[in-house]
Parts: C-alpha cells; structure tokens; sequence
C-alpha cells in the first residue's frame, strides 16, 4: 500500500491530503460526435471513498472507466502525482477494478481466478497462491479456495471478484455498479464488509452507483452527475462517522443526507 | 464477517446414492436398453423376413450371415480398418493441430482472418470427389494423398469454431486483461484459449466423423489394391465379386468405427469440462 494503514482505533481512514488522483476538464466524445462525458473536474484523495451517483447513461462508468486507462480521454487530463510513471512517463498506477457482472474465469477456481493479476505480473506460484488466499480470507471465503464459479452463489461471486480487485494491494479500487444485480440482503451485507475492508486496508474507493441510499451509506463524498452530456454538478460531503452500521442506516442523519442528494439528482435528471 | 454467514454453496451436491442400479445412475439404463430393443426387434425382422421371403443373399443376406462373414474374413477385413483408420486419425490430428494453429494466427488480426477465412471456406465447400482425383495424380505417395484428401473434409469444422472461440472470450475479461498490462501472448494463453476450448471440442468431436468420411471417400476415388488398402476398396472389390455379405460386414465395421470416434470424442469433451462448463454439467433440482 502506498499510504501506511490507520491505526486500529482511529474511527475512520484518515484522507491524504495530497490528491491520488486529479481529473481536469475531462471530455470524452464518440466516434459519431456523440458527447458522452464533458467537463469533469474531480480530485481524489488517498484514502478517499468517493460515489459517483447518477442516472444510466450519465457517463458514470465512462469516467470510471477513463481513470482506469481502459478508454483514452478526448481531451483534458488524468494525472496521478503520486504513482510510479514508466520511461515515456505514463502514469503506472496500481488498480483494481470491480465490474457489474462478477466477470470470473469459469475454468478455474476462486483461488485462480483471485491469484490471475499475480500470475500477469509474473509472481512466483507458491506466493501467488498464498496471497490469494488470504484475500480470499478477506473477503469472508475462507475454505472456498478450490470452488468453481458456478458453484458460488451470485453474492460470493462477487466477493470473489473484490478479492481479486485487492490481491494486488492496489493504490485504488474502481467499482462499477457492483451490487447493483444483488438482491437487497446480500447488498447491505456486501456494504458493511466492504467499509470493513476499505477500513482495514486504507485502499482509495471510487464506487459508481445509480442508488442514492448506497452512496450515502458507504461514501464520504458524494459526486451527482447528470446526462447528455454526462458531467458532474454537485459534490456533497457526507459528513457522519465511520464505522457505519445499521445504526446508521436508520438514524435520522442518514435520512437528511439521502433527502439532499435526491433533491441534487432530481436536480440532475431535470437540468 | 462470519464465515457462518455464508452458505456453503460451494460444496459438491452428494450423489444420490438411493438412485442408481448395477453402477450406473438411474435414467441411464433406458438410453442404453430402448435403443438396444428396437435394434434387436430390426434385427430380427430382417432375419425372419429374409428366410421366409427365400431372398438370395447376393441381394439381401440375412445378419447371422453377415455376422458370420465377419469373423470368417476378420483377418483381411481388419487389416483393412487399420489402414483406414490410421488415416482417419492421421488426418484428424493434422486438422486439430492446423485448424488450431491457423485460428490462432486469425486471432492475431483482422486482416489476416480477413485475407484467408474465403479461402478455407473454397477448401470446405469444393466436393472431395472432385479433387480428390487431382489431388491422387499430384501426389506420389497413396496413403499421403488420401490423408490429405480426409484433412480437407476434417479440418473446416475446428478452424470455424476455434476462429468463433478464439473472439467471443468476455469482454469484461479482456479488459481486466489490458488494465493488468497482460501481454498478447499471455491473453492468448490464459484467456482466449481456455474461452475457446469448449467450441474447439465440439469441432473436434464433427471432424472425427467427417474424417472417416473423407478417408473411405478417398479410398473409393483412389481405389488403391494390394496388401495396404483399407475398408473403401474391400466394398469396391467384394462389390465386383458380388460377395454382398462381406459388404455389408465392411459397411458394419464403418459404422462402428463412426459411433466409436463419435463416443470417444465426446468422452474427451466431458472430461474436459466436466468442472465448469454449463454443456457438461448435469441440471441439478
């Protein structure tokens, strides 16, 4: 990790000051002209857990998916000031990246698939091997090492796929719409383990989500976008506490907040 | 998190062992039995028919002749199928090797699979029969020309489903590929072609069939006599003999041969992906 882990009593992660990642004026435009994202302004902090909320077709997982480097900008800039940058100083940032769909490889187990970013980077078997485990470990599939995708159910799919997302202790995990296709139960199970996670381990979130009640429960900050041309036009602060429980999710401060950023979507989808 | 919150999915549903009979899982006897029945009741028919009817057998011999003519000519009969069948297999490893190799190289570029593809399709589209005597005159060695003649008719399906498998690997994978800096021959090798190995089997398991066609229509073009001649030129010989039994008993071993490949392939694709792919998977509930 590139930031040391908050001791275990601190309440919440400490956020760096120094921004992990800076997006400026950030525009991507289709083949056929079409705008798909104009304008985006965004710096993350280390450390950060960042929702970008808004309807679909907004572009939210088109910047997600530009931080990532999977498609190229039309014009501005992604900079990382802190990451490595190879000779021609290209940003090498170390990523993880959760889709909507689980997107595991069906011929090979939970522990192969988890170890596959290891086994990329060249890493020796018996420590691959080791390391995958424990990230499996961490996201609660201890003794589901030698299951097959097929045999796990679609939540523990996808805990699988986040276990992936972190075997390479990653700088940043970008989740896009992850539980979005998960029934309400294992949804709010998946939200508490994945503060848990991102408690322990420090990693920076940046977690797209069309729903108002996920990004208020999990985030720190809430980025509402809007549509054609997809662009961001509220940031709000939500500024509770962690650790959030369920607590949380029935106090009358969880209310307010979701109350704000519905009436900034509304907002949004009206603009 | 408790692991106790989790259900353990993961573990293998236990094999109902109430269910099965003599070893093998119940519902498996009829697929055996009912086929076995309606063979034995044809069998049958043709028998008794045939002795009634006092049919000579130079124009439908009953099955105890032919049965018979097949144990009293097993020795040239059999050496026949192993001629046969060593160019079956001869030619279907070519077109699995080839096939996957050629896939392979379209996977690498559009313009590649663009240039070529039209030109595998003129190979699979020309009747055998019609360039299978070129082929003969062109080349010297018999038993060559006619593998070549089975790996034209063999090799078409593997290359087109391979080619399918090669590019319809996740998209969401391919991006995790790229967002780990994998290199080309790394996505190739844990990506593309385990995606493409259950259409490659299916291929295999069409071009085993195909290559025994190919081979005995080649031996009939060819008509190669002498020691080293396979099944094809034992029904041309027993046909001009008019030694009707001993071409139904080569006609027999042919089709048997077919269903063996047939069955034997389709082990290699249960085996292979017994573990994970939704085709091999029994529907549990």
């Amino acid at each position: 990790m590139s930031q040391p882990a908050p001791p275990a009593s601190a309440p919440s992660p400490a956020v760096s000051s120094r921004p992990l990642v800076v997006l400026r004026g950030v525009e991507k435009r289709y083949g056929a002209g079409t705008l798909a994202v104009r304008g985006v302004d965004l710096a993350i902090g280390a450390g950060d857990f960042v929702a970008l909320l808004g309807p679909s077709g907004c572009g939210k997982s088109t910047v997600l998916r530009m931080i990532a480097g999977l498609i190229a900008p039309s014009a501005g800039t992604i900079d990382w000031p802190q990451a490595a940058h190879d000779a021609a100083g290209v940003a090498q940032p170390r990523l993880g990246f959760v889709f909507q769909e689980p997107t595991l490889m069906p011929w090979t187990t939970a522990v192969g698939n988890v170890a596959l970013p290891l086994r990329l980077a060249g890493v020796a078997r018996a420590e691959r091997l080791a390391r995958a485990a424990e990230a499996l470990r961490r996201v609660g599939l201890a003794g589901f090492e030698r299951a097959y995708p097929r045999a796990l159910s679609g939540g523990m799919k996808m805990r699988v796929s986040i276990a992936r997302a972190l075997v390479t202790r990653p700088d940043i995990l970008l989740m896009d719409e992850p539980f979005a296709a998960l029934d309400e139960i294992t949804r709010f199970r998946l939200n508490n383990d994945l503060l848990e996670i991102w408690r322990q381990t420090g990693v920076t979130v940046v977690f797209v989500t069309h729903s108002v009640f996920e990004s208020v429960y999990l985030a720190r900050r809430v980025a509402v976008m809007a549509a054609r041309p997809g662009r961001i036009v509220r940031e709000i602060a939500i500024d509770a506490p962690y650790p959030r429980g369920e607590a949380f999710r029935t106090s009358a401060e969880y209310a307010a907040f979701c109350r704000t950023v519905s009436g900034a979507l509304g907002e949004a989808i009206a603009a | 998190m408790s692991e106790a919150t989790l259900t353990r999915l993961a573990e293998e549903p236990p094999a109902p062992a109430a269910r099965r009979a003599l070893g093998l899982p119940a519902g498996t006897w009829p697929r055996i039995l009912m086929p076995l029945l309606i063979g034995v009741l044809a069998l049958s028919a043709w028998e008794i028919a045939v002795r009634v009817n006092e049919v000579p057998h130079y124009v439908l011999p009953p099955p105890s002749v032919i049965w018979a003519t097949l144990r009293a000519d097993w020795g040239t009969l059999s050496a026949s199928l192993g001629i046969t069948l060593q160019i079956t297999f001869a030619a279907l490893a070519v077109a699995a090797l080839l096939g996957l190799a050629l896939a392979v190289l379209f996977a690498q570029s559009k313009w590649i699979e663009l240039s070529l593809f039209p030109y595998a399709v003129v190979l699979q589209v020309t009747p055998i029969v019609a360039i299978a005597p070129l082929i003969i005159v062109w080349v010297d060695d018999i038993r060559l020309a006619l593998l070549i003649c089975a790996w034209i008719v063999a090799f078409f399906p593997i290359l087109s489903n391979t080619t399918l498998g090669l590019n319809s690997a996740d998209h969401n994978l391919v991006d995790l590929f790229r967002l780990y800096r994998a290199s080309r021959f790394q996505e190739l090798v844990f990506l593309r072609l385990p995606s493409a190995l259950p259409l490659f089997l299916a291929g295999l398991r069409i071009s085993g069939g195909l290559a025994l066609i190919g081979a005995i229509v080649a031996e009939f073009v060819a008509g190669t006599g002498g020691r080293a001649s396979g099944l094809a030129y034992r029904i041309l010989e027993a046909g001009y003999q008019l030694q009707i039994p001993r071409m139904f008993a080569a006609l027999l071993l042919i089709c048997a041969s077919g269903i063996a490949i047939f069955l034997a392939l389709g082990l290699v694709q249960h085996l292979a992906l017994r573990r994970w792919h939704e085709s091999a998977l029994r529907r549990e509930g």
